[in-house]
């Protein structure tokens, strides 16, 4: 049994939110260096240049690269020998969220409440996925979630009988209903199968892959790509002004699923793309 | 597409000249709103209450900033999604609202009533928030403090970026850009 203590927890989230919400990860900025190059559409050119632009910015003066700093989805892989000592375990989450967001200059973007919205002023609660899995570490993911994207995001039953066809047809228009609303050029996370549930976690989990990286199994490294060209065609481009980079990635989760169920979610992820992730 | 100097309060003549795709550097007052704070607005007109601005020839930016670092008037501050706020747009056209910065596509509906009234629709550039911030010289606010983000405020810019998306003929850049580049 090895013990972590809150307070190392707390510190650790607090950075995590300050550092992702500053800094565009490399994988990305590299990735809309090389659409800029590629981009046909002038107005689309400059949009990916002010992207990196802002990066730099973001970068040298300590400043959000979006004034969405998002909601805090926090992943957590907590090792079935690790003992959490010092208080609570998701507490200490929240505590490094308001930490964070207030001495990080981030917008609280948090209600308290679906319809009666008082803002809750610290950008908590974090929403927590907890896995148990072997091991003595505590692997902590933040992913600042911006609320453009998320709501362009849809999670839907298919029947197998739509199989891939359908699965295809139902993510590529998502994206083109979806328009400028999302930031494009943006990142598609899909995931398919499970239970409705399991689909739309999958998704989120989609969308933090590092860039460039295929799925393991060639079949569905291919629907990637294949989904990817297709999106590419669809004409949106940078902030929906026309032109051909419209996704910088999709990214394609599976899982098992029940023999009368061919569920499928997107969750779209804006180009200021965010995570954070720290092993205890 | 041409690049134009704007200075607000907006006026006809100069709206007339802006196409589609021009690029604009607005430069004066502009006022936040986003969601909550139209939904006060709309409640305030109903009431025959005085609203705390003028709307008369005035520029909305859909927009919640970043808490300001030090020294700094704002934190980094962009434009939210547009067609949230379709649905309260019709009576603030009304009174005399003549342009709004915002992401994304508006519906039919206002952009018909932007077309009868001659007011503008402007995109800013979506997730260039430190950017965008720079063009930010004051930082007031006028209403609604207890909304947080989501409050009024009046900003006085210099030569924020901004792309004409519904000029007053009625064009519309998302449906044009679209266009010219998809393949099939």
């Amino acid at each position: 049994m090895r013990e972590i203590k809150t307070d190392q927890i707390v510190q650790t989230v607090r950075s995590l939110c300050i550092e992702a919400n500053i800094h565009l990860r490399q994988d990305v900025i590299d990735r809309i260096q090389s659409c800029r190059d590629q981009e046909t559409s002038t107005i689309g050119r400059q949009v990916l240049g002010q992207i990196l632009e802002n990066a730099d910015v973001a970068r040298t003066s300590a400043m959000p690269i979006c004034q969405d700093t998002g909601a805090t989805v926090v992943l957590l892989k907590v090792g079935q020998d690790v003992h959490i000592t010092g208080g609570s375990l998701s507490e200490a989450i929240h505590e490094g969220v308001r930490q964070g967001y207030e001495e990080g200059f981030l917008r609280k973007s948090i209600v308290q409440d679906p319809f009666r919205r008082t803002n809750t002023g610290d950008n908590t609660p974090a929403f927590i996925h907890t896995e148990i899995v072997p091991g003595d570490q505590l692997k902590i993911t933040i992913i600042p979630k911006g609320g453009g994207s998320e709501n362009m995001s849809e999670a839907r039953m298919l029947t197998p009988s739509q199989g891939l066809e359908g699965v295809k047809q139902f993510v590529i228009n998502r994206v083109r209903i979806s328009g400028g609303n999302p930031c494009p050029p943006v990142i598609v996370g899909v995931g398919i199968g499970g239970t409705l549930e399991v689909c739309t976690f999958l998704a989120k989990k989609a969308i933090i892959r590092p860039i460039g990286q295929r799925h393991p199994d060639s079949f569905y490294a291919e629907l990637e790509t294949s989904l990817l060209n297709e999106i590419n065609q669809l004409g949106i481009g940078p902030q929906a002004f026309g032109g051909r980079c419209t996704a910088l990635e999709v990214f394609v989760e599976v899982r098992p699923c029940h023999i009368a169920s061919l569920p499928v979610a997107v969750n779209m992820q804006c180009h200021a793309a965010r995570h954070g992730e720290a092993v205890l | 597409m041409s690049i134009h100097k704007i200075q607000t309060p907006l006026k006809d003549s100069e709206l007339q000249k802006l196409k589609i795709g021009d690029s604009v550097l607005l430069s004066g007052t502009i006022y936040t709103a986003r969601d909550s704070a139209h939904q006060r607005l709309i409640q305030m007109l109903k009431a025959k209450e005085t609203l705390p601005f003028d709307l008369k020839d005035q520029v909305l930016f859909y927009a919640g900033p970043a808490p300001a670092p030090p020294g700094k008037p704002v934190g980094s501050i962009g434009p939210t999604t547009a067609c949230r706020m379709d649905s309260y747009t019709l009576p603030l056209l009304d009174i005399g609202l003549k342009g709004m910065i915002g992401k994304g596509a508006r519906n039919q509906t206002v952009r018909m009533a932007m077309q009868k009234h001659s007011a503008v629709y402007f995109a800013a550039i979506g997730g260039i928030a430190a950017l965008l911030a720079r063009c930010i010289k004051s930082s007031k606010i006028i209403a609604f403090e207890d909304l947080g983000p989501e409050a009024i405020r009046q900003l006085e810019v210099v030569n924020l970026p901004v792309i004409v998306v519904n000029d007053v003929l009625g064009g519309d850049l998302y449906e044009e850009g679209v266009f010219k580049f998809k393949k099939n």
